[in-house]
């Protein structure tokens, strides 16, 4: 390890490492620009110069290895002035506009040059303008801003996949952009407003609305998908501002899917907030005493047996086991978390999880997806994906829907029967998997939530094994869920009791009369037609698909209104946290849940969070460790049977528009109409 | 004065055949196997011991940069490139290589890659030439025919081929990293060193790019030896040098000389004269555009090599010679200068894209006066906060020009502030 000298403290690093790393080791920051630890060097602010003696001109230390007995200064006059003028040089043609600048408070230009900006310019030439480019409904550019630190570029380039942006023109005239207009069409676009030191880049729908110093600032969880991305939400008031990513080098790294950051304008849109009872046919506004009492009436004298419960895809964990204490206290066992009607095992919690973990990608050296486009269904688990795969030596086939992931992999088919040719080595793929150290296969719910899922999942599991996928110190056995809900839910048992009905089963029975009420958490996914004329009682924050159907409306919260616990993809328990309280009536879903046992005459045990919890714990013990994913056991789980032919299809039509949130977001709708609806013309001077 | 006997490009002025016949009758080919059976590191310690400096312009020793190369071919291939993307202003000494003497380069590009062992060569020439791009396939397609390159190049058992890509005419992909980021199709903008490119070059392979008039002496300084290439010239400034004499002379033209030629002598003797005489002399700008510009009194007793010129703050870059008599408007010339940086920066990195538009727009008011005179050491700091802090040279090419009017006429640069600012007074009064 060599050995150098920063500011006359003997350090002893990596090789390999830059200047710039060593003195961070030492807790020296070094200004800068360009650089980004996630991004490659680009080396082309030139904020970082540092002295190294011997050198006769400042080295740019993001880009320059330390070598053995090297002598750096970070603070010399040479740097002072290096720096200095790299200030200046880039002040001149910035507009001085920060007052109406909406990453005022939060830009690198700013801070940096309270340390090394000068009080007056030199510069009495005209400054230069720049065009402002339409990169569609989600960013906003002010390109006059932009100080060519390209990391707009490198980040839509390497991490995202998707090459749409670029420099055009030289020297001053130098313009980051998309040469011929369009909307970036990323699903991880958001980012690059992040990574943009200045005002250049930042958010179109947050656009003059706050000021970050105004901001409540939350940290919790994004519930949007299952990959339980760490997210920080911004508020002012009662209302959500923005939700920006935090750093968890374990799930999101730093990126965020758009849906992620751009749905929060759902969260104010088609809100229940209060509850409402259906009379003469119409949902009328009522009190919760009224909510209550009308469902207890209808529940009085009905047999067990012909109540159901559905937990839908945003249920946080605490409301679940709410839920099912509820439902075995009226003696049903009809329930189901697996709304759209997966042929998951909740017996075997490896059966569930994405046992490689999101980092453990990294360690992998062959991928198989099944069913599945990682794209949609998790795009920043597709950057981790597309990460491995820059490293190289990194085979990926898929059996599934033939996309653009990003990356380029082998498309074997679609056809289920592909699954039973690899694990009996009848197909090359079988080769490549069997010849990897730590192969892994993704198994999506595009292959799952069909008829003979079980049988797919039974498949799937014998490809793990005969491919050697599942072995001391490795588990390649991966399900990419969709709802945020899923894990917790198999992990609280959310499925079936015995001679219970699952979710088909419980829509046949209310189809047929046998089920008269249904009880539906959140769950919006399912056809409501086939509910027939059971007693609907809905509970949730928007009003959805479910909310219409319902004869009893009871308002909860949204996740960013409640401190809930979500179980990810990965099996890993992280909590959400309140930003903001819950609009008018709704209240946080376990305590409406509690209220409501209360009304039936069956008194849920619990009356604060931490009694909830304990009862989750007591439920599994996955909720003793939190933010930390254990090993699940392996097990036998599936069920042997025949095949479907049927072609294995994502779940995901419309990447923007996949829960009652995002469905409310006018943002989201925007994308859906300029990406899904397939007009990118739109943009531009089309108006 | 050169002898005769000692000259490479003995067709530089094109009066003879520059085919593949021509080329024989003047010596090039001639044992080019039994040089190659010499053997690398042969070729290598016979070069540095010549003494050649690049004659690209910043001059590297050319024999130390072929021992850069990886002495055993690994995993990845090795390549040379050849920078024929001449774009300096002044500078027509590889044009004229490639018209009129091509095989000397073709030659030489054989000789330097087996040095290096590459396989592969790549010749970078820049889009305007097109004539000599067509010479130049003449010429490999030639020794192509008669085996002297290609598969067993020269019977020496080398397998060797050479290859031309025409660039799209940007001065910076002059530039030894950005010339390979554009043969690679990308835009051509410098790439940071480390790594060097004899580690990660073309396609992350090793790679040695050398200036077309450094490969193309090689083949002659081994047939006639280190010796006879040293014995020319200065110590570390050895050899000849093609010098491209332009601006306010009576015959402007290119000649090879000996190095360390006196500026005086290498005008008055190859290119007639200055114009009106030597007294009529303002400036002379000795390497091409990027170097800082000397005075008289200086261009009176200057030598022409690298380490005489850098003694006075100048540079002997391509070795193209700028001579401005006293009609000059030394100042225009140099907004022009200033002008040509800004329009060719690739704009990668800060100080030189926003630092030469600057430097541009000031030296412009400078030119009508339009400017105060401390503005003059504004511009001479400005100047300095773009040299040395790029990623490759051109910000100090941008900077140069200035810093040398600035040092030799500033008394100039004030007459010419006071006058414009006196006439307007006038006018107001």
């Amino acid at each position: 390890m060599p050995k150098l000298t920063i500011d006359g403290i003997e350090v002893e690093v990596p090789a390999g490492v830059t200047i710039l790393q060593a003195c961070e080791t030492l807790g020296i920051e070094i200004p800068r620009f360009c650089y980004h630890e996630r991004l490659q060097i680009a080396g082309n602010c030139r904020m970082c110069l540092v002295e190294v003696e011997k050198s006769p001109k400042p080295v740019a230390s993001c880009a320059m290895p330390v070598a053995d007995g090297m002598v750096v200064h970070t603070g010399s006059p040479m740097v002072e002035k290096a720096r200095k003028g790299v200030m200046e040089f880039l002040l001149i043609n910035h507009p001085l506009d920060c007052p109406i600048c909406d990453q005022g408070g939060e830009c690198d230009l700013q801070d940096q040059a309270i340390g090394y900006g000068f009080d007056r310019g030199r510069f009495s030439e005209n400054k230069r303008a720049v065009k402002d480019k339409n990169f569609g409904p989600l960013i906003k550019t002010y390109m006059t801003r932009c100080i060519h630190c390209t990391r707009c570029i490198r980040f839509i380039t390497e991490v995202a996949g998707v090459p749409e942006l670029g420099a055009t023109g030289r020297g001053e005239n130098m313009e980051v952009g998309t040469y011929v207009e369009k909307a970036l069409s990323s699903e991880l676009s958001g980012n690059i407003i992040d990574l943009c030191p200045v005002g250049a880049l930042t958010s179109k729908p947050f656009a003059f609305t706050a000021r970050p110093w105004e901001l409540r600032k939350t940290e919790s969880i994004d519930v949007l998908d299952a990959l339980g991305s760490n997210i920080r939400v911004d508020a002012r008031g009662a209302a959500v501002m923005r939700v920006l990513p935090r750093i968890n080098d374990d799930v999101n790294e730093e990126w965020l899917s758009d849906k992620s950051r751009f749905a929060y304008d759902g969260l104010q849109r088609q809100r229940l907030d209060t509850p409402y009872v259906r009379r003469d046919g119409r949902l009328q506004p009522a009190s919760w005493q009224d909510a209550f009492a009308a469902i207890a009436a209808r529940l009085n004298g009905v047999d067990g047996k012909r109540i159901a419960a559905i937990a839908g895809d945003l249920a946080d964990c605490e409301s679940m086991v709410a839920l099912k204490d509820l439902t075995a206290a009226l003696g049903s066992p009809n329930i189901d978390c697996r709304q759209d009607g997966a042929k998951l095992d909740a017996s075997v919690r490896a059966s569930y999880l994405f046992n490689t973990t999101v980092a453990g990608i990294e360690e992998a050296d062959a991928l198989l997806l099944i069913g599945t486009d990682p794209r949609r269904e998790a795009a920043v688990l597709n950057a981790r994906i597309r990460k491995r795969w820059l490293n190289g030596r990194f085979p990926i086939a898929s059996v599934g829907p033939k996309v653009d992931l990003t990356y380029r992999y082998e498309w074997l088919g679609d056809e289920p029967r592909l699954l039973t040719d690899i694990a009996e080595a009848k197909h090359p793929f079988a080769e490549v998997l069997k010849g990897a150290q730590k192969p892994m296969l993704i198994l999506g719910m595009g292959a799952l939530a069909r008829p003979d899922g079980a049988a797919v999942l039974a498949a799937a599991r014998r490809l793990a094994e005969t491919c050697g996928m599942v072995k001391d110190g490795w588990n390649g056995f991966n399900v990419l869920h969709l709802a945020a809900a899923r894990v917790g839910g198999l992990d609280l048992g959310l499925v079936p009791g015995k001679g219970g009905r699952d979710v088909a089963g419980i829509l046949a029975g209310a189809e047929k009369g046998d089920i008269e009420v249904v009880y539906l958490l959140g769950a919006d996914e399912i056809d409501m037609d086939r509910l027939g004329k059971a007693f609907v009682i809905y509970q949730g924050h928007h009003g959805d698909a479910g909310a219409h159907r319902a004869d009893v409306v009871l308002p909860g919260a949204a996740y960013t209104e409640k401190n809930a616990t979500y179980v990810n993809t990965e099996g890993r328990a992280q909590e959400t946290r309140l930003a903001v309280f819950p609009p008018g009536e709704a209240r946080e879903d376990w305590k409406v849940l509690r209220a409501l046992s209360e009304a039936l005459g069956h008194r849920l045990p619990y009356d604060s969070l931490r009694e909830v919890r304990e009862r989750m714990l007591a439920v599994s013990r996955v909720f003793a460790h939190r933010d930390a994913v254990a090993a699940a056991e392996w097990g036998a789980f599936g069920t042997d049977g025949a095949l479907d032919n049927a072609p294995f299809v994502s779940p995901i039509e419309n990447f923007y528009m996949t829960d009652p949130i995002s469905r409310a977001s006018k943002t989201m709708a925007e994308c859906t109409a300029l990406f899904v609806a397939g007009n990118q013309r739109k943009t531009g001077t089309h108006g | 004065m050169l002898r005769d006997q000692d000259r490479i490009f003995t067709n530089l002025y094109g009066m003879h055949d520059w085919r593949l016949a021509g080329a024989r009758a003047r010596g090039d080919w001639d044992g080019t196997k039994e040089i190659l059976r010499k053997g690398r590191d042969w070729i290598i310690e016979e070069m540095k011991n010549s003494g050649l400096r690049g004659r690209g312009g910043a001059g590297f020793p050319t024999g130390v940069k072929w021992s850069f190369m990886p002495k055993t071919i690994g995993d990845r291939p090795h390549y040379l490139v050849v920078n024929a993307d001449e774009g300096e202003p002044g500078t027509c000494k590889d044009r004229e290589i490639m018209r009129f003497d091509p095989h000397k380069l073709v030659e030489g590009c054989l000789i330097a890659s087996f040095a290096m062992g590459a396989h592969a060569c790549y010749i970078y020439i820049r889009g305007e030439f097109f004539r000599e791009a067509e010479h130049l396939q003449h010429a490999i397609d030639e020794a192509y025919a008669a085996g002297l390159v290609g598969k067993n190049a020269c019977g020496s058992g080398w397998d060797f081929d050479v290859y031309i890509h025409r660039g799209g005419g940007a001065y910076i992909c002059g530039e030894e990293t950005a010339l390979i980021e554009s043969l690679e199709g990308k835009k051509g903008q410098p790439r940071l060193k480390p790594p060097f490119p004899a580690g990660v070059g073309l396609y992350g392979c090793p790679t040695t790019v050398n200036n077309v008039e450094s490969i193309a002496v090689a083949p002659t300084i081994l047939r006639r030896g280190a010796a006879w290439f040293g014995s020319l010239g200065r110590p570390k400034n050895t050899g000849t040098k093609i010098f491209c004499i332009s601006g306010h002379v009576n015959e402007p033209c290119n000649v090879e000389e000996e190095m360390g030629i006196p500026l005086k002598e290498l005008i008055e003797k190859h290119a007639g004269g200055v114009r009106g005489g030597w007294n009529n002399l303002l400036a002379v700008i000795p390497g091409g555009s990027s170097v800082p510009v000397l005075p008289k009194e200086i261009c009176d007793n200057v030598l022409m090599d690298f380490d005489s010129l850098r003694e006075v703050r100048s540079g002997l870059g391509t070795a193209a010679v700028i001579v401005m008599d006293k009609s000059t408007d030394l100042i225009r010339a140099i907004t022009r200068l200033s002008r040509f940086y800004k329009h060719e920066s690739c704009g990668q990195c800060t100080p030189c894209r926003e630092g030469t538009g600057w430097m541009w727009r000031v030296m412009e008011r400078m030119a009508t006066g339009n400017a105060t005179v401390e503005e003059i050491d504004m511009l001479e700091d400005v100047t300095r906060q773009v040299e040395g802090h790029t990623i490759c040279a051109l910000g100090d090419a941008a900077a140069w020009p200035i810093q040398g009017l600035i040092r030799h006429f500033r008394p100039e640069l004030e007459r010419r502030i006071k006058e414009y600012h006196s006439a307007r007074s006038g006018r107001a009064a």
